[in-house]
């Protein structure tokens, strides 16, 4: 058993310590917001925050994950009211599949948290997730368009 | 506001009844098109024709057939309909048949099938009539309600005027009326001229949900009392599974059962997929890897060089003249042999299908980019017929070919069929995914080219050697043994004609098979064809000492459309004025799934090695243009997924197997890698091509005909990760 606090909520989870988060949160929390593309940490589908960082669920367990805030996707929106990113990338029509947008959405969100006005380089720099559609241009068009705000 | 389709919306049984009945009972089978009854949605709305549902309160779902897989069909096809059915925009939203329901309707939505960017072009007409035929079933109803002639009336916006009296209704209000009537024989469609919506950047339908994680993908699937399945099919294709020790497994936590799949594979059920997987690694398998395993990247790498020789049989596809004599007396030739890998999909979303099979139904639940094919395939596997099997499409975590196949909704039902009443989702991991995919064929070329005196390209021979993907997949359409299809790019004529004239041209393919599956990967023939024939045009240039551009112009008066492709870009990209020091250019150009297509791009090199991509402009002539914000997102995607195919993707072969396992070995482009992408749109009207794929074929030509105007060295092999060459 491991207790998780998602999204504000306590998770009593009846769940082995070396579990990947991601699978916790996916299929014991049922929160299936956050995807799983690649399982070693490469691709960044999984990216949730925790303590406010963005980090790869995939390569945290369980027990490290343990007594800290984790925000994924689905707690991104305050009530009704969706996250500054969200509004963004529904106003660029940024996704295509969207598999990957989720952990997008979460790398951006965190990175302007840290940098309101990112530049060219710093966007670069932070957002390394793979999107196979191609959305990269949208991407950058949606986060300088919130910078710009 | 608009909701895309989601599972339970898909579930929804389709109910007739007379308009007396209301509602009625709920069916699915034979209902007579166009007959008295009236067909209904599940909350009782009317059906006018199988495209349309109009509810009282005026809003429209309109009905999709083809896969959204983030190409962006769902919302054209929508506006396609939208277009001649008069509809308020703001109130469609849409929704997919099950092929279970289209099958028993006679395929009343026709062909389900979304690959080679046909989403679109091969379905507008009667899409485009669908719309055209309930706009006219309306407007008829409420001409009648008035009792004044149809003609005297008309359609906008869902509200339907009585023009000398200014009366009007909404079509929520007729929906019920127009119903009943018997659909008009013929339609006449719109003059292009005239469209509103067509041609319109609108929004996409579905995007809201992509945003918050409330989109189900098949990965999320979740059915009361599920189990989940991990799975591993012998690494060496064609190969099988031998033994299995399952005693060492059952006391794992969490699993459940432990299944044959095929002769070929086994899966692991367990609680949580996680669980599944986890036991799955720790059980001791066995395989029967048979004489596949003595194959190797070397061994075909060998056997298609082979087929580049002229003594070895080879299908002709394209040919004029004599191309072999000219070039035995041609005055100069030159001869280069390039090469092109093995890829995967590697789409964001692993492989999965989630299947339920009791006695009596089978009920499949996955990503599809052929719901028709996936259905098949659940008929197959479960052993029940059409009118007990039932497939439910879901959005798919990127489809790029690979979600044409139906391997995985195969394994899903046999495992299914084992455990009778659970549902069962069987999730590929990525491991699997990238050691089972439908790869890129492999293929090589070797080219020769011949010049007069006076530099004039006399002959041209493009000798392929290497897979068949038809051979493959669809032995049906092979012609007399020879795949058409091998010859996209470089086809005498058709949806994807050569668009150089060459007095003498020979254009073959030494087909050879190997043991790894092939698939339709987007692009498929395009992408090997645009390099070698691109890439070798420059070669014929830098011989002839003619610039790229201008020796390729000269080879295409009697290809306007091409030109003007090329054109288009050349202009853009600036190719008649200098580029900025330390910047250099390449350009390329390709006719693929019925449009035109050309790119160039403004690269620097550091190191001999480094590559930068700046700038890439590209240009499309697909002939109609319905929704230019998509088709300039796929138009930018392609680039991404063909520059990725380019400096990354190749996948070899050890022991019979693929030796890539995951992203590490087989990256993708990130975005510190990727310039904007400036498209020029040029349609010319009059055709219908596709979009999702064409631009792919010249991403690679462009960037490599850049390297060698930087560094003068030609990169014949792809990809670049096995040259050393490397993003800065």
């Amino acid at each position: 058993m491991a207790n998780l606090t998602i999204n504000g909520k306590t998770f009593t989870l009846d769940v082995e310590p070396d579990t990947p988060l991601l699978w916790a949160i996916r299929e014991n929390a049922g929160l299936t917001g956050t995807k799983y593309g690649c399982g070693i940490a490469q691709c960044g589908a999984c990216t949730v925050h925790i303590d406010g960082v963005a980090t790869r669920s995939c390569g945290v367990s369980v027990g490290e994950a343990a007594g800290k805030k984790i925000t994924t996707i689905e707690g991104l929106a305050s009530g009704n009211a969706l996250h500054k990113v969200q509004e963004a990338w529904i106003a660029q029509d940024v996704p295509q599949c969207g598999y990957c947008q989720s952990g997008m959405i979460m790398a951006v969100a965190a990175l302007l948290n840290e940098k309101p006005k990112p530049t060219d380089a710093d966007i670069d720099e932070a957002i390394t997730n793979i999107c196979r559609c191609g959305t990269f241009q949208q991407v950058r068009e949606a986060i300088h368009t919130i910078a710009s705000a | 506001m608009n909701k895309h389709v989601s599972p339970r919306m898909n579930r929804r049984a389709f109910v007739v009844g007379t308009a007396a009945v209301g509602a009625g009972l709920a069916i699915g089978l034979d209902i007579p098109f166009g007959g008295p009854a009236v067909v209904r949605a599940a909350d009782g709305s009317p059906e006018i024709g199988a495209w349309v549902v109009v509810r009282p309160d005026d809003t429209v779902v309109i009905r999709i057939a083809r896969s959204e897989m983030g190409q962006g069909s769902l919302t054209g096809l929508a506006q396609l309909v939208a277009e001649e059915l008069e509809c308020d925009w703001s109130k469609v939203s849409t929704e997919y048949p099950t092929p279970g329901q289209s099958v028993a309707r006679k395929r009343v939505w026709g062909d389900f099938s979304t690959g080679g960017s046909r989403g679109i072009r091969s379905s507008q007409d009667y899409v485009r009539k669908g719309g055209a035929t309930a706009r006219v079933m309306l407007i008829q109803a409420a001409a009648e309600a008035w009792n004044v002639p149809a003609s005297e009336c008309t359609a906008a916006n869902s509200v339907i005027t009585h023009t000398p009296s200014g009366k009007t209704t909404t079509y929520g209000k007729v929906a019920e009326a127009a119903a009943k009537l018997t659909p008009p024989a013929d339609v006449k469609l719109k003059d292009p001229k005239d469209w509103k919506l067509i041609g319109k950047g609108v929004k996409r339908l579905d995007t809201a949900e992509k945003t918050t994680g409330t989109m189900v993908y098949g990965i999320d699937v979740k059915l009361p009392g599920m189990l989940n399945a991990a799975i591993k099919d012998c690494p060496v294709f064609g190969g099988k599974l031998k033994s299995y020790d399952e005693a060492k497994i059952t006391d794992m936590k969490g699993v459940k059962k432990v299944v044959k799949v095929g002769d070929t594979a086994v899966a692991v059920v367990a609680d949580t997929w996680w669980q599944a997987k986890t036991a799955l690694e720790a059980l001791p398998i066995v395989w029967d890897e048979g004489d596949n395993a003595k194959v190797s990247s070397e061994s075909i790498a060998k056997w298609l060089a082979e087929g580049l020789d002229n003594a070895q049989p080879a299908y002709v596809g394209n040919k004029n003249g004599d191309a072999k004599a000219a070039i035995a007396g041609a005055a100069k030739k030159i001869e280069a042999v390039y090469s092109y890998p093995y890829q995967n999909h590697a789409t964001m979303e692993p492989m999965n299908a989630t299947a339920l099979y009791t006695a009596d139904k089978c009920e499949v639940w996955c990503g599809t980019q052929n719901g028709e094919a996936a259905f098949a395939a659940t008929l197959e596997a479960s052993g029940l017929p059409a009118e007990k099997c039932d497939v439910h499409k879901v959005m798919p975590g990127g489809g790029f070919g690979r979600r044409g196949q139906t391997d995985y909704v195969r394994q899903a039902v046999l495992i299914a069929k084992q455990m009778p009443g659970t549902p069962i989702k069987l999730l590929w991991s990525r491991e699997e995914d990238m050691a089972h995919g439908r790869y890129h064929p492999i293929t090589q070329c070797k080219m020769t080219g011949a010049f007069d005196a006076d530099n004039n390209l006399v002959a041209l021979h493009y000798r392929l050697s290497g897979q068949s993907i038809l051979f493959s997949l669809r032995p049906e359409a092979l012609q007399n043994g020879m795949d058409p299809a091998a010859f996209q790019g470089v086809a005498q004529s058709g949806e994807a004609a050569f668009g150089y004239s060459v007095p003498n041209l020979l254009v073959e393919h030494a087909m050879r098979n190997p043991h790894v599956p092939p698939g339709f990967w987007r692009g498929v023939n395009v992408n090997h064809n645009a390099i070698y024939m691109e890439c070798f045009m420059d070669e014929l240039a830098q011989a002839a000492g003619q610039d790229p551009l201008e020796f390729r112009r000269k080879l295409m008066g009697n290809h306007p459309k091409h030109l003007a492709v090329l054109n288009a870009v050349a202009e853009k990209i600036g190719w008649s004025t200098p580029a900025p020091q330390g910047i250099y250019r390449g350009i390329a150009q390709v006719m693929g799934y019925g449009s035109y297509v050309a790119g160039a791009a403004e690269i620097s090199v550091t190191d001999g090695n480094k590559i930068k991509v700046h700038r890439i402009v590209a240009s499309t002539d697909p002939g109609y243009v319905v929704n230019p914000a998509q088709v300039e997102r796929q138009i930018a995607g392609s680039f991404v997924y063909g520059l990725s195919a380019l400096f990354y993707g190749g996948c070899t072969v050890k022991d019979g197997k693929i030796e890539q396992t995951n992203f590490d070995t087989y990256n993708s482009m990130r975005i510190n890698e990727m310039p904007k992408v400036e498209s020029v749109m040029v349609p010319s009207g009059g055709f219908w091509g596709g979009v999702g794929e064409p631009t792919i074929g010249v991403a690679a030509p462009a960037v490599l005909n850049a390297y060698f105007a930087a560094t003068g060295k030609r990169i014949r092999s792809v990809p670049l990760r096995d040259q050393n060459i490397t993003f800065a």
